[in-house]
């Protein structure tokens, strides 16, 4: 026979004394403000990419030789039908930059969604299993932290020939350390807690443990790595593409559009400045969003 | 602390033979070395004749053993543009590097630990945000971005600095502040955490009742401790760092062996490229092995494991 617990009314007081975690959660977000910046600035950029053909006044690609490097729409000499100008080919500066939108950030998720299956692979099973798979796994980790990323992408993009789905696939199979490194300790954490030993004594197998307890109460870690490797993806393809072995012209990749304007820097300077801040926002915004997350997930870790 | 040495030693060394083997495969196996050197219009019989001449015919896993033998006797291989062999070219190139690197370290190290103490000192305040805004700022910015934003600052608006080149000390300056600003975070968040643990501590506090003066205090008692985990931090940065050197070396065209390496993947010098990957991995592998070392120096707890 079932205790006999305290009348209803007593309990749902408590409740609305007490917030359940969730509403906590919730007013822990709305209240900070990298979230709440990074996660709206991160929100625009993506309304951007999505609807880059009907925001951008021109075709990026649509080349006016009579009209080259026009001055942004404020300067004297320039036109607000190209309001950031035109580059040396004649192109409008505002329509390649939001359409370079798309690019890092296609580049930045997939490269991400390719490490994150790695690493998180790597860490999770090194952690859950310890001993000499753990040892197996930390000693790859530690090689391939060895391993000079950018020279190694830059080689294996020229032999190969870039494309957007080269970068992709370098970028994901380079980037996957931090996951590794993250994921391990994470599972190491929750692998000695009540609940997974409890599921281990029901006779579960070691992959549904993984999926069903492991992953759900790990995965405050994992989206944070996961902002934090998109961000370092981004940059890195933009240095990739600036240093010609990345995304190929015409194609508006922000790294290549510093590239392109750095010929003419002296003159106009705004041609880097431009796809530079671009990407700089880009960054700052998921950064922040991936700090916030971290801050709010988890209180106590807070520096 | 022998055991200790030799273990790492040990490790050291399996690292660098899986990372030679790692990079070997993947420049050989990534793409067609012969028609990379050939260009694309060349004939398919000169490939193949290139192919025999170059070696790249035979199995790759015995062209790495050999390799790695050669390797080991400090032959490196013979660059297909300068025709001399890779360890004088990349030799030569070197010292640039490593000077860039120093500097690089320095600045990161000078701007970073006064800035993570005085975060400590007063934690939450307008200097630990301030400090925090210039990490994340930092980190979000393109690392040729930059270097291209102080060119324009440094070099073209107020004239104070050579713009390209590597001829004078000046050549140095804005590379290394390039290279050096992305490692300050990673220090100043190591000190300032470092230094709060300790101004926490027992004998913090027993100086503080001595009477002893506050900057005597951070600096004589806390900061000695609080560094321990930046002297090894350094050396794990400082191989990041010249692995990274291959982007701001090449805006700043400072010929060191990053823009080399940079150079001669344009120029499909495919052997001068390899040997840079490893000597970058080496140094990596080497560097953290110091940092292990030193860490086990300064701190005896760490000798156990």
């Amino acid at each position: 026979m079932p205790a006999p617990g305290p009348p209803p009314a007593l309990l749902l007081d408590a409740a609305a004394a007490a917030p359940t975690p969730a509403a906590l959660l919730r007013r822990r977000t709305l209240r900070h403000g990298g979230i709440v910046f990074g996660g709206s600035a991160l929100l625009l950029i993506l309304g951007l990419a999505l609807l880059a053909p009907w925001l951008a006044p021109h075709d990026p690609y649509d080349q006016e030789l009579s009209r080259r490097m026009l001055a942004a729409g404020w300067h004297a000499g320039g036109t607000w039908a190209h309001p950031l100008g035109t580059d040396n080919l004649g192109r409008d500066y505002l329509s390649r930059v939001i359409y370079g939108s798309r690019i890092s950030l296609l580049i930045g998720v997939s490269a991400m969604v390719i490490s994150g299956l790695i690493g998180a692979t790597l860490g999770i099973t090194a952690g859950y299993f310890g001993g000499r798979t753990d040892l197996a796994i930390t000693f790859l980790v530690t090689t391939r932290l060895s391993i000079p990323v950018v020279l190694v992408a830059l080689a294996v993009v020229a032999l190969v020939g870039s494309s957007l789905r080269v970068v992709i696939s370098v970028l994901g199979f380079l980037l996957w350390d931090r996951f590794a490194v993250v994921m391990r300790s994470a599972t190491q954490q929750a692998r000695v807690l009540d609940y997974v030993t409890a599921a281990q004594a029901a006779g579960c197998s070691p992959l549904r443990i993984v999926l069903s307890e492991i992953l759900p109460n790990t995965m405050n870690h994992l989206i944070v790595v996961a902002t934090l490797e998109m961000a370092q993806a981004i940059l890195l393809e933009a240095a990739l593409s600036f240093l010609g072995l990345g995304v190929q012209p015409p194609l508006p990749s922000w790294g290549l559009m510093v590239a392109e304007g750095k010929q003419f820097m002296f003159v106009k300077p705004s041609l880097i400045a431009m796809p530079g801040v671009a990407l700089f926002l880009l960054v700052l915004s998921i950064n922040l969003l991936g700090d916030g997350i971290r801050d709010v997930t988890a209180p106590e870790a807070r520096a | 602390m022998l055991r200790y040495t030799g273990k790492r030693v040990l490790l050291a060394l399996l690292v660098a033979a899986t990372v030679s083997l790692l990079s070997f495969l993947l420049l050989n196996l990534a793409g067609d070395l012969a028609q990379a050197i050939a260009g694309p219009e060349a004939r398919a019989a000169d490939v193949q004749a290139l192919r025999r001449q170059l070696g790249l015919d035979r199995p790759v896993l015995i062209r790495y053993v050999e390799w790695l033998g050669r390797v080991v006797r400090g032959d490196f291989g013979e660059s297909y543009y300068f025709q001399l062999p890779a360890s004088e070219v990349i030799g030569e190139r070197l010292p640039v590097t490593m000077t860039l690197g120093g500097l690089a370290l320095g600045f990161a190290v000078v701007l970073a630990i006064p800035l993570g103490v005085l975060a400590a000192v007063r934690p939450n305040t307008w200097l630990d945000r301030l400090a925090l805004t210039l990490s994340v700022v930092g980190q979000a910015m393109p690392s040729f971005w930059f270097s291209l934003m102080l060119i324009l600052l440094f070099g073209v608006a107020l004239r104070w600095l050579p713009i390209t080149g590597s001829d004078t000390w000046a050549h140095f300056v804005m590379p290394a502040i390039a290279l050096g600003y992305y490692a300050t975070p990673a220090f100043m968040r190591l000190t300032r955490t470092g230094m709060l643990e300790v101004l926490a501590s027992d004998y913090i506090r027993t100086a503080r009742a001595k009477g002893i003066r506050t900057p005597r205090i951070l600096f004589k008692h806390a900061l000695r401790n609080a560094i321990i985990p930046v002297v090894s931090l350094a050396a794990v940065q400082l191989g990041f760092m010249l692995g990274g050197s291959v982007v701001i070396e090449t805006v700043f065209a400072l010929r060191g062996i990053g823009f080399l390496a940079w150079e001669s993947i344009t120029r499909s010098d495919f052997p001068l490229v390899q040997a840079i990957v490893l000597i970058l991995a080496l140094l990596y592998v080497g560097l953290n092995l110091l940092a292990d070392l030193l860490n086990a120096l300064l701190d005896p707890r760490l000798r156990v494991g």
